[in-house]
């Protein structure tokens, strides 16, 4: 990787900062910890992949920092702002949501009865641009994905592989800090589930966008600046040395 | 962008055939409506149409809609002979029921006071009013009668002279206008052998009497026809109507007529409301009753329809949130959605109920009135059932976009 790890660089912006956090599902006897004391700083720009097999907890971390999914207790900043103290939202979410995060996950979560260019253009559209900018943007953002000319095709009739990208041409819509993935790839053959993963290393490196993408996918670490590992809901940073190796 | 309208259009189909069953639904809704117009209106048609200022009629009935009512014949004479009264006109009416060919015919017979009412108040589509005292009907159209039809009722043939339109009985037969001579004729049609009996009791009973005996003659006049007969005849109208001069005079005339102790008499509103109240009772409050029931499950119906429809749209609603649609865009989409289908499912009721309900054999009266106020029946249960939807809506986690 030729650009420096942001987390070395003092001058970096914090993107996002989750402070011990800790998800208990459900209580006495089905009560099940989910997450424990996880903690995690990402600078603006940095792109993160999450490990850790199923059922450790990514998923509900991953959930809490996208304010989907509050914590039991914990604290999280975005954009130097606390918007979580524990399961108390400090600001309304679902606008804090459309301002500053992005998703994209596993099946590709496109509304069905829009277009692929409609699906980018009403979220650009939520923000409160005009539908003609709102429309300008789509196209644009596709045509950065390199998928412009499928944007009058429904997300049935377009495959895994491009309704990843549409998926991520919505979460860049509004110019996120922090872009959220869950298993963006699994449902994708490893040549264009890297395709995807290099586009957010693209994205994070050209307009300095953070962003957090669990995966299972060891083929593609190579793309990413920093590695966390969650295991029975803790939340290791593993280090990149093997990987480093092959630069 | 309307994501309303994009959901209708990317599952059309679906859309157009839900429009349709709410619209067969609402239909109905509609058609009963109009079915208790229908009743209401055919019930008083009548009484509005012969335009008579009072009804005078059998001691203590409730006049000849109601039940039974006798009159003698001659007291339209002594009602005309009541100072403020312009006309005064037998009225005589009943149903009967006879085969034409295969078909049954069902009448109500009427009879025209010949000569002072020849029919010409009666809407005509078709040929004239009576032209002579007797053997003459103009019929209404939904009897199916053709004009110059000739009709055998009892042991007279009649004429189609005249075709009326929605001339129809509070029962929703079609009426036939005779004379009242003829339509007393074919009240009391009775077959010959029986008038030869009744002829042979007289005399037989005749024989009895010293009168008799000491003049045999005298049983000559058993033999002749009933009216002829010295004694009292029976009364055989139905009522009388009076026609005022002044319509002003109604209390008094009246009082002056009911002081007659073998009469009653009603004006016009006094008939209409025991006609409302008695013989169409029962059917209105039915009918009635029936439609609040339908409106009801309409309801219902449209309710369950609306909120599967959310259901249906509940990973979306779920994913608009987790981009952070607001709840007014989600609340416009639901909104928006079951108003389209109310309104698009009242256009196709409104549309199909035009073609169908003239082809009911009873009237089907459908009011801009009634229309108004299914419109916003329909409108207020659009609302009120994607009450359910919003609610699901509002309390969907944008979680269940990841599931
Ligand atoms: N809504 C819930 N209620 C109760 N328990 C839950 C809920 N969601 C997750 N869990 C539990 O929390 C733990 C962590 O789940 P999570 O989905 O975060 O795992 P994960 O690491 O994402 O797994 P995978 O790789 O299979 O997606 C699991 O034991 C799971 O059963
Ligand atoms: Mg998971």
């Amino acid at each position: 990787m030729s650009t420096p790890m942001p987390a070395d660089d003092p001058s970096a912006k914090i993107a996002i900062k989750a402070e011990s956090l800790t998800k208990i599902y459900g209580a006495g006897n089905t009560e099940v910890v989910a997450m424990r004391d996880a903690s995690m700083t990402v600078m603006a720009g940095e792109v993160v992949a999450l490990l850790g097999p199923s059922g450790s907890g990514k998923s509900t971390f991953l959930t809490a920092v996208g304010l989907i999914n509050p914590p039991t207790s914990g604290k999280i900043y975005i954009a130097n702002q606390l918007i979580m103290d524990g399961p108390k939202a400090l600001t309304n979410l679902r606008s804090f949501r459309r301002k500053h995060l992005g998703f994209v996950f596993q099946k590709s979560n496109l509304i069905p009865f829009l277009k692929a260019g409609e699906n980018v253009q009403i979220a650009c559209e939520l923000n409160g641009l005009s539908s003609r900018q709102a429309r300008i943007r789509a196209l644009e953002l596709l045509d950065y994905l390199g998928i412009k000319d499928r944007s009058q095709s429904y997300p049935s009739m377009l495959s895994g592989g491009q309704q990843q990208r549409v998926a991520v041409a919505r979460a860049l819509a509004n110019r996120p800090s922090v872009i959220l993935a869950d298993e963006p790839t699994a449902a994708l053959d490893s040549f264009r589930g890297r395709q995807v993963m290099e586009l957010f290393t693209k994205v994070a490196h050209e307009q300095g966008t953070s962003v957090i993408v669990v995966t299972h996918d060891h083929r593609s670490l190579d793309v990413f600046d920093t590695l966390y590992e969650m295991e029975d809901g803790k939340l290791t940073q593993k280090t990149k040395e093997p990987l480093a190796v092959a630069h | 962008m309307n994501l309303a309208i994009k959901d209708i259009s990317y599952n059309i189909g679906r859309f157009v055939l839900t429009a349709v069953g709410i619209g067969m639904l609402l239909m109905v809704v509609m058609g009963m409506g109009g079915i208790y117009r229908g009743v209401v209106e055919d019930a008083t048609l009548l009484i509005d149409r012969l335009d008579a200022d009072l009804w005078v009629v059998q001691r203590s009935t409730r006049g000849p809609f109601a039940e039974i009512s006798r009159v003698p014949a001659k007291l339209s004479d002594r009602a005309l002979a009541v100072p403020g009264v312009r006309v005064a006109r037998e009225f005589v009416y009943h149903t009967i029921q006879r085969q034409d060919g295969d078909r049954v015919l069902r009448m109500a017979v009427l009879g025209l006071s010949w000569p002072t009412d020849k029919g010409d108040w009666i809407p005509l589509v078709e040929g004239r009013p009576l032209g002579q005292s007797r053997f003459e009907l103009i019929a209404d159209q939904t009897l199916k009668l053709p004009l110059g039809r000739q009709i055998e009722i009892g042991n007279e043939v009649y004429q189609v002279v005249g075709i009326s339109r929605g001339m129809i009985s509070s029962a929703g037969d079609g009426i036939a206008f005779l004379s009242s001579a003829d339509a007393l004729a074919v009240q009391f049609d009775v077959p010959g052998e029986a008038v030869r009996l009744e002829r042979a009791a007289r005399e037989s009973r005749g024989r009895l009497f010293d009168v008799a005996i000491q003049q045999p003659a005298l049983l000559e006049n058993a033999t002749r026809q009933s009216g002829q007969l010295p004694a009292i005849a029976r009364p055989s109208i139905s009522s009388v109507l009076v026609t005022l001069e002044h319509p002003s005079d109604a209390k008094a005339v009246a009082e002056v007529i009911g002081g007659w102790t073998d009469v009653t008499v009603y004006t016009a509103d006094e008939q209409r409301n025991l006609l409302l109240k008695g013989s169409v009772e029962k059917v209105r409050s039915q009918i009635g009753l029936f439609r609040i029931l339908l409106t009801i499950i309409a309801t219902i119906i449209m309710a369950l329809i609306l909120y599967t429809l959310t259901l249906d749209k509940l990973h979306s609603i779920a994913l608009l949130k987790l981009i952070g649609a607001s709840n007014t865009v989600l609340l416009g989409l639901i909104l928006q959605q079951a108003l389209i289908l109310g309104a698009s499912g009242f256009a196709i009721a409104y549309v199909v109920g035009q073609q169908i309900f003239p082809k009911f054999p009873r009237r089907v009266i459908i009011t801009s009135e009634d229309l108004i106020q299914l419109a916003a029946i329909v409108f207020v249960i659009s609302i009120a059932s994607s009450g359910l939807g919003v609610w699901k809506a509002m309390v969907v986690s944008p979680n269940e976009a990841l599931a």
